[in-house]
C-alpha cells in the first residue's frame, strides 16, 4: 500500500486529527466518569467516618468544615445522635511517611480521647509499613480509648508510648505525627460548638 | 494456524516479560502481590487491544515522519480511558497501582507492539496479538506477584495461610529481581 508522503501539510493534518479525536474521546470518557469519581471518593470518606466514629444521626459529611495547618489541611466532621455531640472525625495527613503523604481518619470523643483510627491513602511498603492499616495488623488498635492527654502520641524509641511496627519506625512515627496534628488541631480550634 | 499463533504466541513463545524482557519497570514495581499483578495487567491488557486496533486501522494514513508521535497519542488516550475507569469503578486497586497506570503509556510493550506488529498486520490478527500479548504479560505479573505474595507475606490473593511474617525481602525490591531471574531461568529451562 502506498504511503502518505511526509509532507508539512499531510503531517499536520494527520496530527490535528488524531489529536482532535483523542480529545474528544477523553471528554466524553472523563464527562461519564466525573460522577462515579466523585460517588467514590465520596463513599469512601464516609465509610472511614462510620468507621471511626460511635454511632450517630446526623450527616456529617455536610457539616465538614477544614482547617488549615502545616501547609496543608485538616477536614472536621463532627457527628452527633438526637442532637447531642458524640465525637469529631478528623481527617488528617503526614509527610513523613516512608514513601510520601499518609491520610488518616481519626474519631475523637467529645473528650478528646481517640476512639477509632481508619486509613484513607497511604504510599507505604506493602508487608512493612502497610501494617498501620487496622486490616494488616494491631498496630492501631492501641490507640484506641486513648487521651492523647496521658498517652505520649511518640514512638518508643523517641520517648513515647507507642509502639511502632517493627521495621517500620519511619511510617509510625508518621502516623503518629498525623494523628497529633489532629488532635492539636482540635484542641485548638476544632472543639464542637 | 498462523491465525491462532497470532494469539498464542504472547503467553509462552514470545512472552513478553519472560522471553522478550520488556517493560521491566512496571513489572517490578507493582507486582508486590498476585492482586496488584492481574490488575496492573488487564489494564495493560486493555491498553495494547485498543491501541493495536486503532493502530493497524489508521497506520496507513500516518506520514512516517510522525508516526511515533501519532502512536503515542492513541496509547495515552487509551491508558487515561483506563486511569479515569479505574479511578470510578475500583478506587483501592487504582490507589495501590498508582502513578504505574499512567506510565503504561511509556511501556515498551505497547508501542512496541504497535510499531513490530499492529502498523504492517490486518486489523484481525493486530486484535489477537492485542490480546495474546496481554494475557502473556497479565500471566506473567500475576505469577510474579503470587510468588512474591506467597514467600513475602504468606498469603495469596490477601488470603493469609501462615501467621506471622515470611520472607519480607520478597516483597521488597530486591525480591522482585531475585523472583524474576529464577522465573526467567525456569521458563526458558522449560521452553527447551
Amino acid at each position: 500500500m502506498a504511503k502518505v508522503e511526509s509532507n508539512f501539510k499531510n503531517m499536520t493534518a494527520t496530527l490535528l486529527v488524531i489529536t482532535l479525536v483523542a480529545s474528544a474521546a477523553l471528554g466524553l470518557v472523563y464527562q461519564s466518569t466525573k460522577e462515579p469519581i466523585a460517588l467514590a471518593q465520596q463513599a469512601k470518606i464516609n465509610n472511614a467516618i462510620k468507621a471511626v466514629l460511635p454511632e450517630f444521626d446526623n450527616q456529617p459529611g455536610n457539616e465538614a468544615y477544614t482547617v488549615a495547618v502545616d501547609g496543608g489541611e485538616l477536614t472536621f466532621y463532627p457527628a452527633t445522635k438526637e442532637g447531642q455531640p458524640v465525637g469529631t472525625a478528623v481527617k488528617t495527613f503526614s509527610n513523613n511517611g516512608f514513601a510520601g503523604r499518609i491520610e488518616l481518619m481519626v474519631g475523637f470523643l467529645p473528650d478528646g480521647t481517640i476512639n477509632k483510627i481508619a486509613v484513607i491513602s497511604h504510599k507505604e511498603t506493602p508487608g512493612l509499613g502497610d501494617k498501620m492499616d487496622p486490616k494488616k495488623s494491631n498496630f492501631s488498635l492501641q490507640f484506641e480509648g486513648k487521651n492523647p492527654e496521658t498517652f505520649k502520641l511518640k514512638v518508643k524509641k523517641d520517648g513515647g508510648d507507642v509502639d511502632a511496627i517493627t521495621a517500620s519506625t519511619i511510617s509510625s512515627r508518621a502516623y503518629c505525627d498525623a494523628v497529633i496534628r489532629a488532635y492539636n488541631a482540635l484542641k485548638e480550634g476544632g472543639k464542637h460548638e | 494456524m498462523s491465525k491462532l499463533y497470532n494469539l498464542t504466541k504472547g503467553i509462552i513463545k514470545e512472552n513478553p516479560i519472560f522471553v522478550i524482557v520488556l517493560g521491566m519497570c512496571p513489572t517490578l514495581a507493582t507486582t508486590s502481590s498476585a492482586m496488584n499483578g492481574l490488575g496492573m495487567g488487564l489494564a495493560t491488557t486493555f491498553v495494547l487491544l485498543g491501541s493495536n486496533t486503532v493502530i493497524s486501522l489508521i497506520a496507513r494514513f500516518i506520514p512516517d515522519k510522525v508516526r511515533i508521535p501519532s502512536y503515542i497519542v492513541v496509547i495515552a488516550t487509551f491508558v487515561t480511558i483506563v486511569d479515569l475507569v479505574m479511578q470510578a469503578y475500583t478506587q483501592s486497586l487504582y490507589e495501590k497501582l498508582g502513578i504505574f497506570i499512567p506510565l503504561i503509556v511509556v511501556n515498551c510493550i505497547v508501542l512496541g507492539r504497535a510499531e513490530a506488529f499492529a502498523n504492517k498486520n490486518s486489523v484481525f490478527d493486530s486484535i489477537l496479538d492485542g490480546i495474546g500479548m496481554g494475557l502473556g504479560f497479565t500471566f506473567a505479573l500475576t505469577l510474579l506477584g503470587s510468588v512474591r505474595e506467597i514467600l513475602g507475606a504468606g498469603s495469596l490473593f490477601d488470603h493469609k495461610f501462615i501467621s506471622g511474617d515470611a520472607i519480607l525481602v520478597f516483597i521488597l525490591s530486591p525480591g522482585a529481581f531475585i523472583a524474576l531471574a529464577y522465573l526467567i531461568a525456569i521458563f526458558n529451562r522449560l521452553k527447551k
